[in-house]
């Protein structure tokens, strides 16, 4: 963390208090996104961890990632949460069926997850500290280039990766509709299979 | 000039730029629209022109009684419109005016992410209003909202990415630092699609499919009343502020211009975010409301291809002349 090297664990900076206390929002939210009856309300409050999470790679000078983070979590996958919320079942109130019987289940997989993954951290970057003379380490010049000079390799293996799972979803969408009806309707065939389901749904409608 | 001062006056003129502009915006509409259709527009309010017409809409606003449905989920109902409306006063902050750090409200290092990330988040107010109201007709609305959003969030990013990868920068005062004036035919088509993919996102006509009143009364606002309603309509012509402010920093060079870039960048600025303002109005006034496959087959089968096509050029001009 910031200025670690001058200040002790118990004479916290203002950013690290900051850091903590938008921490445990952060988790408080998460912990509500998962038990919470409403499935809606669900949704919403991951909005909140994830902006939430945000902020703390904001803390952490990691700007860039922050704001994709914004980006594609709040903007697009919980804007695609909702969508299908609202497309299957959105009521307004309690849904008791919304529980599932494995929550133990969960819960073991869960504080395993969280014990490996801090344990993972803390093991390897215990003596590791923010060189925050020069360029922030986070920014968008700086990730760009280590992104780009030193991981050009998983980075690419990353977007062959993605473009497979696009194609998949294509041909899975294609083959859903070839098996349906061959009523031919406005919808258009788009690059993405879930536009194509889209204007199917609106055209049914 | 003190620290604290410094950052209280910036606040304050983004401020009060975030609560005229728009109202300038409705007026314009008011007035252009009718006018192109022959008619006066409003006259009265105010005595010349009507120029308080929208003083008196706002007064009327508050008035009205605020009205919760019975079966609507009371929180997320009042919220709504605040969500709606917080993120396009955030976008405002980060737009550059004129040169310099002294006509932008904070520099932000990935500027770009930054407005595109905060202007998605808006959506998701009308996604609340529409769930929450308990309604078909808003959830309808929600519905199309969320599936317009999706489908032109890409164009939009890509165009933005295009003149990000021209400018080597992805923050906007940065961009604009880097502009030479044949950035504008080089990036044209960049341009068409960033602002009708805009346009798209703020539900504008002709992409206003998800308030279709023909249809599905208001959309997902059908059941607002009063302020809240008003709020939500700030939000719409703020959007139009924060579209054209930012087609015109990222496309059209914001400050630069012919002459004067030195003391009076900021006019130039206002002039093209002002010309492109008058284009939305006008659009309106002029194409019919696509339909709902319409609007997604325009998305993924014209605008995605055009903005990886100008992807495609902006990386060939760049690498021949470097």
């Amino acid at each position: 963390m910031l200025a670690a090297d001058t200040h002790g664990f118990l004479s916290p900076t203002g950013v690290e208090i900051a850091f903590f206390l938008v921490g445990l929002v952060t988790f408080g939210a998460a912990l509500v996104t998962v038990t919470t009856r409403q499935l809606v309300h669900a949704a919403l409050w991951l909005v909140v961890t994830l902006g939430g999470l945000a902020v703390e790679y904001l803390l952490l000078t990691a700007e860039f990632i922050a704001w994709v983070q914004v980006l594609i979590y709040v903007g697009s996958v919980v804007v695609l949460l909702l969508f299908g919320l609202m497309l299957t079942r959105a009521p307004i109130g309690r849904s008791p069926d919304a529980d599932s019987g494995n929550r133990w289940a969960a819960l073991t997989v869960a504080v395993i997850a969280a014990a490996a993954l801090i344990w993972v951290v803390v093991d390897a970057f215990r003596t590791t500290w923010i060189d925050l003379d020069g360029a922030p380490a986070g920014s968008t010049e700086v990730t760009g280039k280590a992104l780009f000079q030193n991981w050009v390799l998983p980075f690419e293996a990353l977007s062959v990766l993605l473009l497979a799972a696009l194609v998949g979803a294509i041909v899975l969408s294609r083959k859903a509709k070839a098996d349906a009806t061959p009523a031919a309707d406005g919808g258009a065939a788009g690059p993405d299979g879930g536009g194509a389901a889209k204007a199917d749904k609106e055209g049914a409608r | 000039m003190n620290d604290a001062l410094d950052v209280t006056l910036r606040l304050l003129v983004v401020f009060v730029v975030f609560l005229t502009f728009p109202l300038l915006i409705g007026q314009t509409e008011h007035k252009v629209m009718a006018h192109m259709q022959g008619r006066l527009g409003p006259m009265y309010a105010g005595g010349f022109h009507g120029w308080a017409q929208l003083v008196a809409d706002g007064v009327k606003f508050a008035q009205k009684e605020d009205v919760v449905p019975t079966g609507a989920d009371r929180r997320i109902f009042q919220l709504a419109p605040a969500v709606a409306l917080l993120p396009y006063l955030l976008v405002l902050l980060a737009i550059p005016i004129g040169p310099g750090e002294g006509a932008v409200g904070e520099v932000i290092d990935a500027g770009v992410f930054f407005v595109l990330a905060v202007m998605g988040v808006g959506v998701l107010g009308a996604l609340m209003a529409g769930w929450a109201s308990a309604n078909k007709f808003s959830l309808l609305g929600g519905l199309r909202t969320a599936a317009q959003l999706l489908a032109y969030e890409l164009p939009m990013l890509l165009a933005a990415a295009s003149v990000a990868m021209a400018a080597g920068t992805v923050s906007l005062p940065g961009i604009l630092d880097a502009f030479e004036w044949w950035w504008l035919p080089w990036q044209i088509v960049g341009a068409i699609v960033f602002f009708v993919a805009g346009l798209a996102e703020l539900q504008r006509p002709p992409f206003d499919m998800p308030v279709a009143d023909s249809e599905i009364i208001f959309g997902a606002y059908t059941e607002y009343t009063g302020l809240r309603f008003a709020l939500f309509l700030l939000a719409e012509y703020a959007g139009i502020v924060v579209l054209c402010g930012l087609t015109t920093v990222l496309f059209l060079g914001g400050w630069h211009g012919p002459w004067g870039a030195d003391g009076l960048g900021w006019v130039w600025t206002l002039l093209k975010t002002a010309l492109l303002a008058f284009v939305v109005i006008w659009l309106r006034v002029t194409y019919p409301r696509l339909r709902e496959d319409q609007l997604q087959k325009l998305s993924w089968t014209l605008l995605v291809p055009l903005a990886l096509a100008q992807i495609a050029l902006t990386g060939i001009v760049k690498v021949v002349i470097e």
